[in-house]
């Protein structure tokens, strides 16, 4: 909720210079993609697009993206200063993606993992019927494969526009990691800026794991609806990863520049990665 | 998550749409008197008004809008949580705390006989009077509160008691404590475990069903929600807020959200419709009580019987396949099905294909009493 204020103008650096969100520094943006959209100045993480992200997280070349098939339907007829069944056109126009969520399988430093993104472009990551859908299935996939399943999110939690339905898809998220837990599966939650709302008070907060992003906005509700409630100023650093590791909610805070390894080094703790031959 | 509405230290207790009832009511009330106090006879007069009193009821309630439901579902007059407990529990043994940091007040818990049936009961809390209501935050749970939940039904678990969960909550609360003790994950390890506690769950809406927060107790082998509860992933008054900023955004808001139990058993994310009283809880709350208790009663002893390990499979299913398309159309055919021979006093426009769900409860004398979801 609340991602349409949290949107960005823009997140794919279009022009020769881009401006750091948080420091302002003016970055050449040929190096500002390079470094992972990291401001090299500040370190400040801003959003990548979830093509980015899977660019920068899997083994060149071994994404294979999985089910493709699955399209957002405005089942309520939701209709505000524009509906719903127009918003998602215009979306996936910007994105060229179906939905939030993209999900497939691929390597990580050599090992088999299945991995699943939450696009912020996309209607600020939020989840949906389509988005909750596919992560029980990349979950199921996990479960199938014997693989473990890496889950990056940047979301403003539950979509609005689809009511009671999104709501649910935090209960069948849960209920897929459950079972993949029980039968032995091993989940990793990385969290990024923004993760508010249904996401983090469902799936992204019970994989085996959760890690955060430097300074990413990880929480229940939204800073402004508890400045609202409590009509008080928030203490500094509020709902940031670091306050969250602080307050003992997170397991680990990782750049995203040595994310990949990071994944990778966990992942030879999990049984199967014991035996992995690491190149 | 709570966005909430702006609160009036004290709530009319007559709901605007109301009014034209309680005229009708205050006029029989005044001819009772006089009937007494005179020696002519009434009796036609007392008739007619009660006649009319009924009916006139009958006709604002089969019209109400979404939003009239969530004003019926805030009603000051109407069962919380500890009237439930207090009129259809035998004894009732308190239990308090998360066993980490605290008791919060906006969850009780505690073991409870209802009509024979020992049970863990959980519910939210949201208090009678201002001082209460502040102790409860009005019903918004902290993570100690969901923790606390959590903790009673392992408890229930071990002791292979069937739980029941009343949920009444504009949303987990929003604060800073909550963020620190960690409110989404609080939330999130309810809504996992809840599918491994190895014992039947009830869940029953009986007031506002607010997001994460009604959510976090109310993953269930039977959800079921009270006639004119509502049940969705924001207020409307939240929904209102992001999209219109206006007035009688929250109006449209409940509108497009389908957060009535109507809507919610036509999209198929909850099982049960529980009816209240013509008239809503408020009007008649010892009636409306007796029908949950009915309600519990039927199924805890249906739950009672089956295996563990189906119940299991069962809730996994349930909202692992929660509202698919596929299962949608099935589920369309069948709520068409029961809405046939009803009449549509609703004007408002319905998509083609879809089932009235929108639309306002009819009460047509021939109805089911309880609609159900097989």
């Amino acid at each position: 909720m609340g991602w349409g204020r949290l949107r960005k103008k823009k997140d794919i650096p279009g022009g020769l210079w881009t401006k750091c969100k948080d420091c302002g520094a003016l970055i050449y943006t040929k190096e500002f993609v390079q470094n992972m959209h990291v401001c090299p100045k500040c370190g400040f993480h801003h959003t990548v697009f979830g093509r980015r992200r899977i660019e920068i997280t899997a083994d060149p070349g071994t994404f294979a993206e999985r089910f493709t098939d699955l399209r957002p339907t405005d089942r309520l007829d939701f209709v505000d200063t524009v509906s719903y069944a127009e918003k998602i056109e215009k979306a996936q126009e910007k994105t060229g993606q179906t939905d939030a969520c993209i999900a497939g399988t691929c390597q990580i430093e050599g090992h088999d993992v299945v991995l699943a993104v939450l696009d912020f472009c996309f209607m600020g990551g939020s989840m949906g019927e389509v988005v909750g859908e596919k992560l029980a299935l990349a979950i199921e996939l996990a479960e199938e494969l014997k693989q473990p399943i890496i889950i990056f999110s940047a979301s403003g939690g539950a979509r609005m526009h689809e009511g009671a339905i999104s709501l649910m898809q935090m209960a069948k998220t849960c209920a897929a990691l459950q079972k993949f837990a029980a039968a032995g599966g091993f989940s990793i939650s990385i969290m990024t800026n923004p993760t508010t709302g249904g996401v983090t008070a469902s799936f992204a907060s019970v994989c085996d794991l959760m890690i955060g992003e430097p300074k990413a906005l990880i929480g229940f509700a939204g800073p402004r609806v508890i400045q609202n409630t409590i009509q008080q100023d928030l203490p500094e650093g509020f709902q940031r990863s670091e306050f969250l590791l602080e307050k003992g909610q997170l397991d680990k805070i990782v750049s995203r520049p040595d994310m990949r390894a990071m994944i990778a080094q966990i992942l030879r703790y999990t049984p199967r990665g014991r035996n992995h031959q690491s190149a | 998550m709570a966005r909430k509405a702006k609160r009036t230290s004290n709530p009319p207790s007559v709901l605007p749409f109301e009014q034209p009832i309680e005229d009708v009511r205050s006029r029989l009330l005044e001819l009772e008197e006089l009937a007494e106090q005179t020696t002519h006879d009434l009796s036609e007069e007392l008739s007619f008004y009660r006649e009319r009193l009924k009916r006139l009821t009958q006709e604002v309630y089969s019209n109400l809008s979404p939003w009239n439901r969530v004003q019926v579902a805030r009603h000051p007059k109407r069962p919380l949580t500890g009237d439930y407990v207090e009129y259809l529990c035998q004894e009732f043994v308190e239990l308090h705390g998360d066993g980490q940091f605290g008791d919060d007040r906006a969850i009780v818990t505690g073991f409870a006989t209802i009509r024979g049936h020992r049970v863990m009961v959980i519910g939210h809390r949201k208090g009678r009077n201002t001082k209460e209501r502040l102790a409860c935050h009005f019903g918004s749970a902290h993570p100690e509160g969901y923790r606390k939940a959590l903790l009673k039904m392992q408890l229930a678990e071990r002791m292979a008691l069937p739980i029941v969960c009343f949920v009444n909550t504009p949303g987990a609360y929003p604060g800073v404590g909550a963020e620190e003790r960690g409110q989404a994950r609080a939330i999130a390890e309810n809504i996992y475990k809840m599918f491994r506690i190895k014992v039947p769950i009830i869940a029953l809406l009986i007031g506002d069903g607010g997001s994460g927060g009604a959510l976090g107790i109310a993953i269930a082998d039977r959800v079921a929600m009270l006639e004119n509860s509502w049940y969705s992933v924001i207020s409307p008054e939240g929904c209102a807020s992001i999209l219109w900023r206006s007035a009688e955004g929250k109006e449209k808001a409940a509108d497009a959200l389908k957060l009535t139990a109507e809507s919610m058993l036509g999209l198929g994310l909850v099982d049960e419709i529980v009816d209240e009283p013509v008239g809503g809880a408020h009007a008649h709350p010892k009636q409306s009580m007796d029908l949950v208790g009915d309600f519990l009663d039927l199924q805890l002893t249906h739950l009672g019987q089956l295996p563990i390990d189906d119940l299991l499979a069962n809730r996994y299913r349930k909202f692992r396949n929660i509202a698919q398309i596929e299962a949608k159309i099935e589920k369309q055919a069948q709520s068409n099905a029961q809405l046939k021979g009803q009449a549509t006093p609703n004007p408002s426009p319905v998509v083609p294909g879809e089932p009235d769900s929108s639309g306002p409860v009819r009460r047509t004398p021939g109805s089911p009493r309880n609609r159900r979801r097989t």
